[in-house]
């Protein structure tokens, strides 16, 4: 009677560990991690060798120490006398905010121009196609460059806006004006817009060392309470049509919501706008945006825009045509068409890499070196590098800095793209 | 019934009247303006804007453009000839800073009289990447062919070097041989594309020829290594050997074998070029190089990241989620800061090597981070029954990465791929900032510095811009044909 015979125990054989594709991963996982580690510690080692050759160690005390230079442009409070740290933080305010202004900007650029490029206009759409390309295919420092020569160069000085008793008589024009009802000066020293100013100021208070005026917390306060209550306003009227079937009358409802506690509030703090004028040879009051703030937004926001508006285009042209003749068949309006079934569909098309655009503005912002505009870079990673010699410790801080800027943004707009995509079930 | 009406009607047409024309409004250029620019209040509106914008920048622009000067020797001079010619009020271009510094423009300090080298490196450039971009035979890239051919004679003679002549011959030779053995062309330039890039290092810094030579021989040797080692005990202790012994071959006998060499032949013409240093090189051959290396490297090191980053294997994932993630969330300038601040603090004390390289490696770094992404996205479209496919036809994983997920996810990932060149390519203007001179702000700001040329801001501006923008939109536009030529579906 014969039995089957048992199968053959296996064995381990070392040769399993190369061709066992049960093993060989483990194999070479095991070479990778060894041979990553190995780079690692040869980096290491090397660091602590020319470290100890130069008589280094590494320590962030300097961040402690006494800044002494100067900001010409900052948004928290800065004197020379501040130290190190605080020099970082006003870097940081200054990227930040130059990021902010040209996510906005380009944004709002961008979504015009890739509507344009797709209008049955063919005169409007091959201009924006000429805008697009060109600002695609050229370096964004030559537009940070151009335009800062621009505001320079060409812009009038200060004083050419003096009107003397002399040519009033003679019935001369100064020979520049300022605009937008004389309340903007461009001046090559820098562009003057109006500040805003409260006569019955609410103060400020401090959150460890950065002020932060109670006014404009209030005022963010009642424009996020106006928007809530629009937002029930347009519930509520939503629940009444569907309950009767007519929707009620809401517009001067929503615009009492929207405007009303905005304006109450502004009079009751007294607000009023200081408007910079020309004294001697230079206009005081307002803000001085600095011709560098300035030329990086623009040069940023123009070239981000164009990258934006193909965003925008290809996530338009990714609806289905299907998807508007149902609209139109449902006998939605060209208007609403676009607001109620285009964009919501092109939304979750165009978010994702909309979030890579912002992210390379805020790294493109780094680009500040090019007219000394102090941003992060400008003050840690330049001047206090170059003041106090610590060229590991500063970079290791503006790295992991823009690293967290870049995780933070992807992370918040990540949220927003949960947010608006479709829903499966 | 016919009869009927025949006789009771006064008149019957007997034939057809000819199509009369349509109404005026509905025909013609009148209608197409009709359509296209005041179809409403609001295309009205936006058409007589663009007008407006239009007649601006022409109004603005044209007359300071047709106003020109191209031959001067300061901006004083173009202005007084401009306001010679044309009245004191008028404004003017001075063309004539880019013809007077085009040398500057083009090759920073590189030395005058080896303007050769760099030319004959990109006129080689293109002999190069036939092979690469166009694998059909057509009558174009013959006509191409004697073109470049014709320019490197044209440069032998006006620089009295034989030496481009000399590589010509040996090109010709060796294509010729691969020909009549049945390798149609240009396929059979594909041997030059290795070459090309230890011969591109020699012609642009100089030094002795053996050094390139050599290390050029460490892949041959892994080569031969690799094929000995797989026929003997499979592939993957086959590539274990071919790499282990191109390492040696660099650490021992690179350096012994290269120097000895050099000793032998001296410093004898076609062994040795005079040495360029790296601060001398500047503008197009700046960029071109860091840019060039860059693309070359980036793609293959970009893919290997990609497919390490959809490995199984998770702990060769998370050091490529780690690197590109890292890569991608600091701006370049920090790493260029870091190549030239700090990466000597990582190397060997007393190691000092070229700046140029120190950025292409960074440059690299960077792009291949954002390129791994790309190919990421094409490897995701692709449909999961081409993986199990390639599983069911018994192949292993780089031979099915070979043979049928490479070329499929590349070729979705084209475009992206071709903006991450284009961005590299604008990238490598902020080498300015690590005090080398790009085209764009370092000589510019040279050119700036001579006293003659004082106040000169748009042209070199706006030539430099020019040239950018034509070689990004070429790269561009054959990013598109390529994706038109590699489509098979829906055709």
């Amino acid at each position: 009677m014969a039995t089957a015979a048992d199968t053959p125990r296996e064995s381990f054989r070392l040769g399993m560990l190369i061709y066992d594709t049960r093993y060989r991963s483990i194999t070479i996982q095991t070479i990778v991690v060894i041979l990553a580690m190995a780079g690692v510690w040869w980096l290491y080692d090397n660091l602590m060798a020319n470290l100890t050759a130069l008589d280094k160690t590494p320590s962030f005390s300097f961040l402690w120490n006494r800044a002494g230079y100067d900001i010409n442009q900052t948004l928290i409070p800065y004197t020379n006398d501040d130290t190190h740290l605080r020099a970082m933080l006003v870097g940081l305010v200054n990227t930040i905010l130059v990021a902010v202004l040209g996510c906005v900007a380009a944004t709002v650029v961008g979504v015009i121009v890739g509507v344009l490029r797709l209008s049955k206009n063919w005169l409007v759409a091959r201009l924006m196609t000429v805008y697009v390309e060109g600002f695609r295919n050229v370096p964004v420092l030559l537009w940070i460059l151009v335009i800062f020569a621009v505001l320079t160069e060409i812009t009038p000085q200060p004083r050419d806006f003096k009107v003397t008793d002399e040519m009033i008589a003679a019935g001369e024009e100064p020979a520049a004006s300022m605009i937008l009802l004389d309340t903007v000066a461009i001046t090559n020293r820098g562009t003057f817009v109006p500040a805003a100013l409260y006569e019955r100021s609410l103060g400020e208070i401090k959150i460890g060392f950065l002020p932060i005026s109670l006014n404009t917390l209030a005022i963010l306060a009642v424009i996020v309470g106006s928007i809530l209550g629009y937002r029930a306003i347009k519930k509520h009227a939503t629940a009444v049509q569907e309950a009767t079937g007519i929707r009620p009358v809401t517009w001067w409802k929503s615009l009492l919501v929207l405007f009303g506690p905005i304006i109450v509030l502004l009079l009751a703090l007294g607000f009023h706008l200081e408007i910079p004028t020309l004294g001697g040879f230079n206009f005081t009051g307002g803000i001085l945006v600095s011709n560098a703030l300035m030329a990086l937004w623009l040069g940023l926001t123009l070239y981000t825009a164009a990258f934006i508006a193909e965003i925008v285009r290809a996530g338009i042209m990714a609806i289905s045509k299907g998807q508007s003749e149902a609209s139109f068949a449902l006998g939605l309006r060209p208007g609403r068409t676009m607001s109620l079934i285009i964009l919501p569909q092109a939304l979750r098309v165009i978010i994702p890499p909309l979030i890579s655009q912002y992210l390379n503005l805020t790294k493109n912002s780094s680009l500040a070196i090019a007219v000394s505009y102090m941003d992060l870079r400008g003050t840690l990673g330049g001047i206090t590098l170059n003041q106090t010699g610590r060229e590991l410790e500063c970079m290791l801080i503006l790295m992991l800095t823009y690293l967290a800027l870049s995780l933070l943004i992807s992370s918040g707009m990540n949220v927003y793209n949960n947010a608006v995509k479709l829903k499966e079930r | 019934m016919s009869d009927l009406h025949a006789n009771s009607a006064l008149f019957v047409r007997k034939e057809m009247l000819p199509p009369s024309d349509p109404p005026a409004l509905e025909s013609g250029a009148i209608k197409w303006l009709r359509e296209n620019l005041f179809s409403g209040w609001l295309n009205s509106t936006l058409t007589v804007l663009g007008l407006a914008a239009i007649f601006f920048v022409l109004k603005l622009g044209l007359p300071w453009f047709l106003h020109g000067v191209w031959n001067a020797n300061s901006l004083g001079e173009c202005r007084e000839i401009i306001a010679a010619t044309w009245g004191e009020d008028a404004h003017g271009a001075c063309w004539a800073v880019i013809r007077e510094r085009w040398n500057q423009f083009m090759f920073g300090f590189y030395p005058r009289e080896l303007y050769w080298r760099p030319v004959l490196a990109l006129l080689l450039l293109m002999v190069a990447l036939a092979p690469v971009l166009f694998s059909e035979k057509s009558n174009k890239l013959w006509i191409a062919g004697g073109v470049i051919a014709v320019l490197i004679l044209w440069l032998s003679v006006s620089y009295g070097q034989w030496i481009p002549v000399g590589i010509l011959v040996l090109l010709a030779a060796i294509t010729g041989y691969l020909g009549s053995r049945g390798v149609h062309w240009p396929v059979n330039l594909l041997w030059f594309t290795g070459v090309y890039t230890g011969l591109a290092f020699w012609l642009l810094w100089g030094g002795t020829i053996w050094l390139p030579v050599v290390a050029l021989l460490g892949f041959v040797v892994g080569w031969i290594a690799f094929r000995f080692a797989s026929n003997a005990v499979g592939t993957i202790v086959g590539a274990g050997a071919g790499a282990i012994a191109a390492i040696l071959w660099w650490y021992f006998a690179a350096g012994a074998l290269s120097d000895t060499l050099t000793g032998l032949t001296g410093r004898t013409q076609p062994f040795w070029l005079r040495g360029v240093d790296s601060d001398e090189f500047g503008g197009f051959v700046l960029a071109f190089t860091i840019g060039i290396a860059g693309i070359a490297i980036s793609l293959p090191m970009g893919i290997i990241l990609a497919l390490g980053r959809r490995s199984d294997m998770p702990l060769v994932k998370a050091i490529c989620v780690g690197f590109i993630e890292f890569i991608r969330g600091v701006p370049l300038i920090t790493l260029l800061f870091v190549a030239s601040l700090l990466l000597n603090y990582f190397l060997p004390p007393g190691t000092n090597f070229d700046i140029i390289l120190r950025v292409i490696i960074m440059v690299t770094l960077f792009s291949a981070a954002y390129i791994a992404e790309v190919i990421r996205g094409g490897l995701a479209a692709l449909p999961r029954g081409q993986y199990e496919a390639a599983d069911a036809l018994g192949l292993d994983y780089w031979k099915a990465q070979r043979l049928i997920i490479m070329p499929q996810a590349l070729k979705i990932s084209i475009p992206g791929i071709v903006s991450s060149f284009i961005g590299l390519f604008k990238d490598t203007t902020l080498v300015v900032f690590v005090a080398l001179l790009d085209p764009l702000k370092g000589i510019t700001d040279a050119v700036r510095a001579a006293i003659e040329w004082k106040g000169v801001y748009w042209e070199p501006y706006i030539f430099v811009g020019a040239i950018f923008f034509i070689v990004c939109f070429s790269m561009s536009r054959y990013a598109m044909y390529l994706e038109n030529k590699l489509k098979r579906e829906h055709r």
